[in-house]
Order: structure tokens, then C-alpha cells, then sequence
């Protein structure tokens, strides 16, 4: 059962995590060597740390996979939307409150 | 009970399985909730030092490199263990299942020295907002893998009692799955905790 | 304050002995008759590991009703604490506990296990399916929010009850402020009940996306599915959240961290933060069902299809994705700034569009319809009017400077009851009504039922419309007496009546249960009501496994359709072969593994560790003993189908 359902290679396998070791290793070596001003560095590495979590999505997790309509990927977006609202939305609201007291 | 019946339904079994993927889908968003609401909790109180230490006085390069570049390598190997079981290899996923189950411990090691050491030099839960966020965040990180290693081990007994059948290899996925999203969050404590805090 | 020092059991009030005695004097009547009616076999193998949705539902039905009873009961001490002035029939303590133990009763142990009844009882049978899509785990949604409300109940006689507010803002509920185990419960107890919400949340999402009988699309599908479904997609989001809040709170309070704390460099308001971003959402979550109920039955006694279906499903939709964008007006006067305050306020008041829309869809769908005034008909009357009000007092809410003016007023109090009341709760009464034939095989008394219906809604009016103007005249909420001077004494004599009113009308559907279960209508057609969705298709109440042949869908109002087109169950001797069922076995797992979260929590609670890790360890073994399992379901045989089929009266 299932059997025609595409789980991957071992070439996919290893492509996502040569990816992934690149991936931890350049935003390691741009924090040690400061090689950007303090704003730039973070959105630099916020913007790796998304791109890696997309290979996994795709090389390790397969959320191509699955039989349409694909629910799963549409809980995913609506999931990053409200982390992102969570998270965002805090800081947003809390660092105004800070700045009253 | 109706034996003979068990064939008729096949096909319902095949859906139960997809089923079963879309729920524990649903299940890591709401996960991801959790792991974004502790996100937001630390990103607000990470300035809420009270006068004491900060995390670039508190991490230590070394250790949480060699945590990430672990955990990263157990997700590849739980990958190499799903691959197997495709193959239909029943050796060769327990022994993937094995390697990653030991890099899970070691890095449960890791993570338990490296609280231990930060809590000899006064750092420690109670300390302040920053490290009770820190600890929370973290530590709820470090359950979760415990708590996934726990479970590996119990899917690999299975896998030894029945083999390779539709019910272990639906367990591998989902398991496997999870261990993926762990890698998935640690990336993002990785970024933000770590490397943010010792910029 | 000292709470520690007065012991493990309550003591000192003439209230709580009472419950103590009562409470005893149940226990005892309970394991008497069950002894003596052999029966405890029955109750396991029937009730206690069952997982058949429709009795899950029906567990789920009577604990929200007795959880009404005690929510009530508490409504009406209150009121007949504040009835006059000067007052000391409550003291300042008492009376904190009280409206703690009422709001978080009410809302997660009433509206929420009531909402998930219905659930249970209607959607597999609505969309056609045999059972939901993870019956186990369904099994363990209920037990784990039983044990946690039980635990949440047992504050009242042992410990002490909480007393921070329903929503339990720290620093007040923090050690230093809550230093008893009051508070413990109120996190455990909610907590664990919390899981089970967000497991329910799961499995109908996956139930109603995956369980649909063959053909049904999801734009055909019927509108109470599909505001589950959106309350669903709300619940993932929401619930997560809530968990987090406590178990950081627990963190604080066991641990010694400093996460919401005033010192040490922790942030409270985060606390309000982040427990609206559930609280609000939830709102949402238990009145969404409750527009669904409405639609259902606004269709069916107009005889007509449902104005506008599209843009109701649109307007669900949309309320439950923007309502998780609205959660700071629960606290704009924090200070968070002008731009942050202006954005929420617009979002909130956003939301009002969707929900006019439906109620003008509601309106034109009974226009020039043939309308029958049965009971569920006539709460869905009701609630329009109830519902307008308490939406227009919500939106004068919304503006935020106003907002500055009513905030932790009797004007909000008033608004919010108006919703929650004349909102949810008229809708899962009306929805109580319009199932309950499904669900037991007979109706509900009409005569007494009247009676209900307009003491209920009379005293509505008479306690929380003059609570508007206590509002304006300066009354703030949890106060627990107050002087002749500021002159409210008329209005809060009124109030009060009109809380006793409501309960009176409680005690007629109480009586009217009791007469109709020997006196009822009964229901031999199956379709009482003559009804639109599948669940009309076959008879009540129904076979454990629902349907014999699964239906097979062509249109939107599915029944209806197979009855003016003579297809389908409507044709009784074109019945197929019947092939064998597959269904899932019963299992004790979820009882058992709840009891022991239920003891993991008692210890936690009071701090007593060992209790609290041998109960976590039972939770652990349970779940490994279930992901041991290999045979957790079964074919029924054809034989017994027919059997079965032929008992209910439906010609093989
Ligand atoms: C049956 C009629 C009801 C009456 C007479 C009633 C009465 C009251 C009263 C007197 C208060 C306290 C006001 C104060 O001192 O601040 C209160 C608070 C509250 N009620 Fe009700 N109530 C009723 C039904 C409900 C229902 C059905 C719900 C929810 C579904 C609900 C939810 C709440 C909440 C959340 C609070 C706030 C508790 C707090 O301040 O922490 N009530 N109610
Ligand atoms: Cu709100």
C-alpha cells in the first residue's frame, strides 16, 4: 500500500543535510566574526534560520507528500501566520508598555 | 472476531493511515504555537537581567555549537532509518533508529552539563526574568526530546516483536516526523537564544 | 491569606459543611445503588471505556448540565449577596472565590463540554460517518476534561477555592499574592481538562475534513459542520496557548521563577498578554457553534434552504481567523500606546461585519417562510434580539477611549452576559432541543418547556438591563457590597429578581427532562422535525454504528434532497447487500490514564512531589501500554447488522 508515493532518496537525504550543515555554519561564523552591524546581523541570520527550516520542510519532512487537498500544508501557513502574529504582536505590544513605565 | 472479514476494508485501513499523518500534522502547529508563545515570553524578558548576568556572559560557544550540529545529524539519520524501512531493511532502520536515539542522549547530555555548569555559577531559574524564560524555553525543548527518545525506544521494541508491517511503519513516520520538528525548533533556539544572545 | 494554616479541609462556613454532607451522602447513594443493582460492570463496559461518539456526547451533556447547576448556584449567591446594600451574607473573601469559581466554571466546564455534546452527538452523524477519526482519542478529550473539572470542583471542600478571577492575573495569583493551593487547582484543573479541548479541536478538524460521507463536498456541507469546523481551526490556535500560560504560571509559582512576577525582573502584563490571546479566541469558539445551531434550525422550521449559504460559510471563516486578532481590547487601558490600541480596535470592530451579515441571512430566510414555533425555533427568536444588543454594547466597548469610561463595569458585565447568555447559551439550548429526539428517541414536553422558555428569557432582561445603567452610574464589577448612598439598591434588588427568575427557569427544564423522559413524544420516524441533514436519515436514536450503508451525497441539505427525490435511505426497499462495519474497540486506557493526570495534579496542587511523579509515571505507562496495542478495532457481522436494524424497526 502506498508504495507509489515518493519517501525520498538517499541523494535527497544527503542534499538536505549538507544544506542544513551549511546553513548552521554561516550564520555561526557571521555572529563570531561580526562581520555586519548589530541590525543587519540579526535579520541575516533570522533570514538563514527560515531557509533552513523550508530545506527540512521539503528535504527531511516531504510535506509535498500526501494526498490532495493537501490540509497539512494549509494548517502550516495559517500556523506560521499566527506564530508570526504571536511572537511579532507580543514585542510589539510590550515594548510600548515598557517604554511607559 | 470476523476474521474472514478483515480484507473487505482494506481500503478503509489505507485511510485510517492518512488520517493518522493529518492529525499529528495538526498537532506539531499546535506545537509550534507552544513553542511560539515561550519564544515571545523570552523575547520580551531577554533584557530582564535585573542587574545580573547577561547571555553573552552565559553561553558558551562551544557547547551549544556541538548541540545544534548533533541534533542536526540525528534528524539525517532518523531520515536514513525511514529510508530503510522503504527499502524494507529491517537491520539496517533499527540500527539508523539506534545511532539517532544515541545522538538524542548525548545531546540531552550536553544540555543537562551545560544548565548544570550555568546554575554552579548563579544562574539558575530563579534567578530573573531573562533566565526563567531562558530555562522555560530551552528546557520545554529538551522535554520534548526526552520525551521523543522515550518513545523511539519503544517503537524500536515493536519493531523487533512484528516487524515491518503497516502499523510499525506508520509509527516510524510519525515518530520520525517529530524528531524532524525538534530540529526544526532547535534551529530557531539556535538563532535566537543563542546566537542573538551572544552577539 | 494564611491559607496554608487552615488545613486540607474547608472548614469554618455553614455553606461548605452543607456541601460537604451533600457531597457524602451522593457518593454513598451512588455506590449503594450500583451495588445493588449490579451494575458496575454496566457502567464500565457501557460508559466508563466506551468510545462511541453519541455516548461521549452524552456524558459530555449531563456534566455541563450539572456544571450549570453549581455555575448557578454561585450566580445566585452573588446576586443575593448584592441584592441590597450593606450586606454580610458573603465576606470580601468568600465573595472573590465565588466569582472566580464562577466565570471559569462557566465558560470552561459548562459552555465548553456542552458545546463538545453537541459535537459528538451531531457530527459524524450530519456528515454521514460511522464514528469521528480518532474514537480513542475522543474517549480520552472527555475523561481528561471530567477528571480536570473534578479537580477544579474539589477546591471548593478541600483546600480552598481560588480567588483570583476567572482569567487569574498575576501578581494576585502568584505565591506571594495566592500562597494557598486554590490557585494550584485552578491551573491543574484547567490544564488538564485544556489538553482534552485541544485534542477534541484535532479530531473533528480531521473528522470533518476526512470522515464525509461519499460525494459530500465541502460546500455541501451543513452549516452546523461547518461552524464546528471553524471553531475547531480557532481551538488549534488558541488552546496551545492557554496551556503555555498556565504551565508557565505553575513555573512561577513552583519554581520560583520569575516569569510573571512584579520583582526579579519579571513582566505581568505579559500574563494578560498572553491569556487573552487565548481568552479571546475562545469567545469565538463557543458562539461559532452556536451560529451553526441557529442556521440549522432557522432552515428547517422556515422549511426553507438557508439564505446566503456561501457567505455564511465565509463570515464563519472569517470570524475564525480574525478573531485571533483582536485580543488587546481586553485590555487597552494597559497603556500600550496609541498605535497598537488603534489597530486592535479597528480589527475588533471589523468583526461585527461578518456578523451582521449572518444575522440578516437569518432574518431573510425566514421571510415568507412557513414557519413552525417549536422550542428550538423559539430560543433562535430569542436570541436575535439578545444578540443585537449585547453586539452594539460590544462595539461601544470596541472604541478605545471609550472603553477607558466602562472598562470593569457593571456595563461590561452586562454586555458580556448578554452574549454569552443570550448568544451561547440560548444556541446550545436550542440546539439541546432540536437534537434531543436524535439523541434519546422522544421530545421534550412542550407546556413546560414554554414555562422554561419565558422565565429564562424574562428574567434575562429583568437582571442584566438594569446592570447597564449600575454601569453608568459608576458600579464596579467584583465589589462585594456597597452603601445606600451611591443609590443602586433598586436596580440591584431588580437584578437579582431576574437571577432568580433564570433559575427558576433552570428548575422547569430540569422537571420538564424528568416528566418527558416518561411522558415524551416518542420518535419512531427517526425525523421528528422533518429535517434537512443526514442525521434525520436514520432512526433515533441511532445504531452504534450509525449507518448501515453509508449515504451517498448529491446535494447541499442532503436528506431533504434524497426525500423529494426519492434516493437513497429515503427508499426503503432499495436497501444493498450489507457488508461487515469496522469499528473500534472499547478501551479503559483513556479512563485510566485521565484518573492518573487527575492524581498527578491533585499532588502538584500541593506540592506534594511524589503524588504528582507517580501520577505522571501512570501517565506515561498507559501511553506506552497503548502504543503496544494491535487490535484496537473489529468488524461488526452482517448478521448483527440486520438484526440490529431490524430492532430499530427499519425493514430488511
Ligand atoms: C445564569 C445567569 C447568570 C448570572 C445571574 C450571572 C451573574 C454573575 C455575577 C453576579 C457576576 C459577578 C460580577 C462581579 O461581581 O464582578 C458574574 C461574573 C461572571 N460571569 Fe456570570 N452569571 C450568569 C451566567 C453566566 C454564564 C452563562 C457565563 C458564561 C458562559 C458567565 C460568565 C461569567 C464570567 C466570565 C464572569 C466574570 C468572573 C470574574 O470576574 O472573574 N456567567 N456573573
Ligand atoms: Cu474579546
Amino acid at each position: 500500500m502506498g508504495s507509489h508515493e515518493n519517501h525520498g532518496s538517499a541523494k535527497t537525504y544527503i542534499l538536505g543535510f549538507l544544506f542544513s550543515l551549511l546553513l548552521t555554519a554561516i550564520p555561526l561564523w557571521l555572529v563570531i566574526q561580526h562581520v555586519m552591524n548589530k541590525t543587519a546581523l540579526t535579520v541575516s541570520i533570522l533570514l538563514i534560520a527560515v531557509l533552513q527550516l523550508i530545506i527540512q520542510f521539503f528535504f527531511f519532512m516531504h510535506i509535498r507528500e500526501g494526498e490532495k487537498p493537501r490540509f497539512h500544508v494549509m494548517a502550516l501557513v495559517l500556523g506560521a501566520v499566527m506564530v508570526f502574529t504571536i511572537v511579532a504582536g507580543s514585542i510589539w505590544i510590550m515594548t510600548f508598555n515598557s517604554q511607559v513605565h | 472476531m470476523a476474521q474472514s472479514a478483515i480484507s473487505v476494508d482494506a481500503h478503509h485501513e489505507h485511510q485510517h493511515d492518512t488520517f493518522k499523518l493529518l492529525g499529528f500534522w495538526i498537532f506539531l502547529v499546535t506545537d509550534c504555537i507552544i513553542f511560539a508563545c515561550l519564544f515571545a515570553v523570552y523575547a520580551v524578558l531577554r533584557t530582564h537581567t535585573d542587574g545580573d548576568l547577561t547571555g553573552r556572559e552565559l553561553f558558551e560557544v562551544k557547547g551549544f555549537t556541538a548541540e545544534t550540529f548533533i541534533l542536526l545529524a540525528s534528524s539525517f539519520t532518523s531520515g536514513l532509518a525511514s529510508l530503510a524501512m522503504h527499502k524494507g531493511s529491517k537491520k539496517q532502520l533499527l540500527g539508523w533508529l539506534a545511532v539517532t536515539v544515541l545522538l538524542g542522549l548525548s545531546f540531552v547530555g550536553l544540555e543537562i552539563t551545560e544548565f548544570a555548569n550555568m546554575a554552579s555559577e548563579g544562574a539558575k531559574i530563579t534567578t530573573n526574568g531573562f533566565l526563567s524564560s531562558f530555562f522555560t524555553l530551552v528546557g520545554t525543548h529538551g522535554l520534548h526530546v526526552s520525551f521523543g527518545l522515550i518513545w523511539m525506544i519503544g517503537v524500536m521494541v515493536q519493531i523487533g516483536r512484528h516487524d515491518i508491517d503497516s502499523l510499525t511503519k506508520e509509527k516510524v513516520t510519525i515518530v520520525g516526523l517529530y524528531w524532524h520538528f525538534l530540529d526544526v525548533v532547535w534551529i530557531f533556539i539556535f538563532t535566537v537564544v543563542y546566537l542573538l544572545g551572544v552577539m | 491569606m494564611g491559607e496554608k494554616a487552615k488545613g486540607f479541609f474547608v472548614t469554618g462556613d455553614p455553606l461548605i459543611y452543607g456541601a460537604d454532607v451533600s457531597i457524602i451522602i451522593t457518593l454513598l447513594g451512588i455506590l449503594i445503588f450500583l451495588t445493588y443493582f449490579k451494575k458496575w460492570g454496566w457502567l464500565w463496559r457501557e460508559w466508563l471505556t466506551t468510545v462511541d461518539h453519541k455516548k461521549i456526547g452524552i456524558m459530555y451533556l449531563v456534566s455541563s448540565l450539572l456544571m450549570l447547576f453549581r455555575g448557578g448556584v454561585d450566580a445566585l449567591l452573588m446576586r443575593m449577596q448584592l441584592a441590597m446594600p450593606n450586606t454580610h451574607f458573603l465576606q470580601s473573601q468568600h465573595y472573590n472565590e465565588i466569582f472566580t469559581t464562577h466565570g471559569t466554571i462557566m465558560i470552561l466546564f459548562m459552555a465548553m463540554p456542552f458545546m463538545f455534546a453537541l459535537f459528538n452527538i451531531v457530527i459524524p452523524l450530519q456528515i454521514g460517518a460511522r464514528d469521528v477519526a480518532y474514537p480513542f482519542l475522543n474517549a480520552m478529550s472527555f475523561w481528561l476534561f471530567f477528571f480536570g473539572a473534578l479537580l477544579f470542583n474539589l477546591s471548593f471542600v478541600i483546600g480552598g477555592s481560588p480567588d483570583a478571577g476567572w482569567l487569574s492575573y498575576p501578581p494576585l495569583s502568584e505565591l506571594a499574592g495566592s500562597p494557598g493551593p486554590g490557585q494550584n487547582f485552578y491551573i491543574w484543573g484547567i490544564q488538564i481538562s485544556g489538553i482534552g479541548s485541544l485534542a477534541t479541536g484535532i479530531n473533528f478538524l480531521v473528522t470533518i475534513l476526512k470522515m464525509r460521507a461519499p460525494g459530500m463536498k465541502l460546500m455541501q456541507m451543513p452549516l452546523f459542520t461547518w461552524s464546528v469546523l471553524s471553531s475547531c481551526i480557532t481551538i488549534i490556535f488558541a488552546f496551545p496557548v492557554l496551556t503555555v500560560t498556565l504551565a508557565l504560571l505553575f513555573v512561577d509559582r513552583f519554581f520560583g521563577a520569575h516569569i510573571f512576577t512584579a520583582t526579579g525582573g519579571g513582566n505581568p502584563m505579559m500574563y494578560v498578554n498572553l491569556i487573552w490571546m487565548w481568552g479571546h479566541p475562545e469567545v469565538y469558539i463557543v458562539v461559532l457553534p452556536a451560529f451553526g445551531i441557529y442556521s440549522e434550525i432557522v432552515s428547517t422550521f422556515s422549511k426553507k434552504k438557508i439564505f446566503g449559504y456561501k457567505s455564511m460559510v465565509f463570515s464563519m471563516m472569517i470570524i475564525s481567523v480574525l478573531g485571533y486578532f483582536t485580543w488587546v481590547h481586553h485590555f487597552f487601558t494597559m497603556g500600550a500606546g496609541a498605535d497598537v490600541n488603534t489597530f486592535f480596535a479597528i480589527t475588533t470592530m471589523a468583526i461585527g461585519i461578518p456578523t451582521g451579515v449572518k444575522i440578516f441571512n437569518w432574518l431573510f430566510t425566514m421571510f415568507r417562510g412557513r414557519i413552525t414555533m417549536t422550542q428550538p425555533m423559539l430560543w433562535t427568536l430569542a436570541f436575535i434580539p439578545c444578540f443585537l444588543v449585547g453586539g452594539a454594547t460590544g462595539v461601544m466597548l470596541a472604541a478605545a477611549p471609550a472603553d477607558y469610561q466602562y472598562h470593569n463595569s457593571y456595563f461590561l458585565i452586562a454586555h458580556f452576559h448578554q452574549t454569552l447568555i443570550g448568544g451561547v447559551v440560548f444556541g446550545y439550548l436550542a440546539g439541546l432541543y432540536y437534537w434531543w429526539p436524535k439523541m434519546f428517541g422522544f421530545k421534550l414536553n412542550d407546556r413546560i418547556g414554554k414555562w422554561a422558555f419565558w422565565t429564562w428569557n424574562i428574567g434575562f432582561y429583568v437582571c442584566f438591563m438594569p446592570q447597564y445603567a449600575l454601569g453608568f452610574m459608576g458600579m464596579t464589577r467584583r465589589v462585594y457590597t456597597y452603601g445606600w448612598d451611591m443609590g443602586w439598591a433598586p436596580y440591584n434588588m431588580v437584578s437579582t429578581v431576574g437571577a432568580f427568575l433564570m433559575g427558576i427557569g433552570f428548575v422547569f427544564q430540569v422537571w420538564q427532562i424528568l416528566y418527558s423522559i416518561k411522558h415524551g413524544e416518542r420518535d419512531l420516524t427517526g425525523d421528528p422535525w422533518n429535517g434537512r441533514t443526514l442525521e434525520w436519515s436514520i432512526l433515533s436514536p441511532a445504531p452504534h454504528y450509525n449507518f448501515a450503508h453509508l449515504p451517498a451525497v448529491k446535494s447541499d441539505d442532503a436528506w431533504w434532497d434524497m426525500k423529494n427525490h426519492r434516493y437513497g435511505a429515503a427508499v426503503q426497499d432499495n436497501i444493498k447487500e450489507y457488508t461487515p462495519i469496522h469499528m473500534p474497540k472499547n478501551s479503559g486506557i483513556p479512563f485510566l490514564m485521565s484518573a492518573c493526570w487527575f492524581v498527578a495534579g491533585f499532588g502538584l496542587t500541593f506540592e506534594w512531589i511524589w503524588m504528582g511523579v507517580a501520577g505522571l509515571a501512570g501517565v506515561g505507562i498507559c501511553l506506552l501500554a497503548r502504543s503496544f496495542q494491535r487490535n484496537t478495532d473489529y468488524y461488526i457481522p452482517v448478521d448483527e447488522i440486520k438484526r440490529t436494524e431490524a430492532s430499530l424497526g427499519r425493514v430488511v
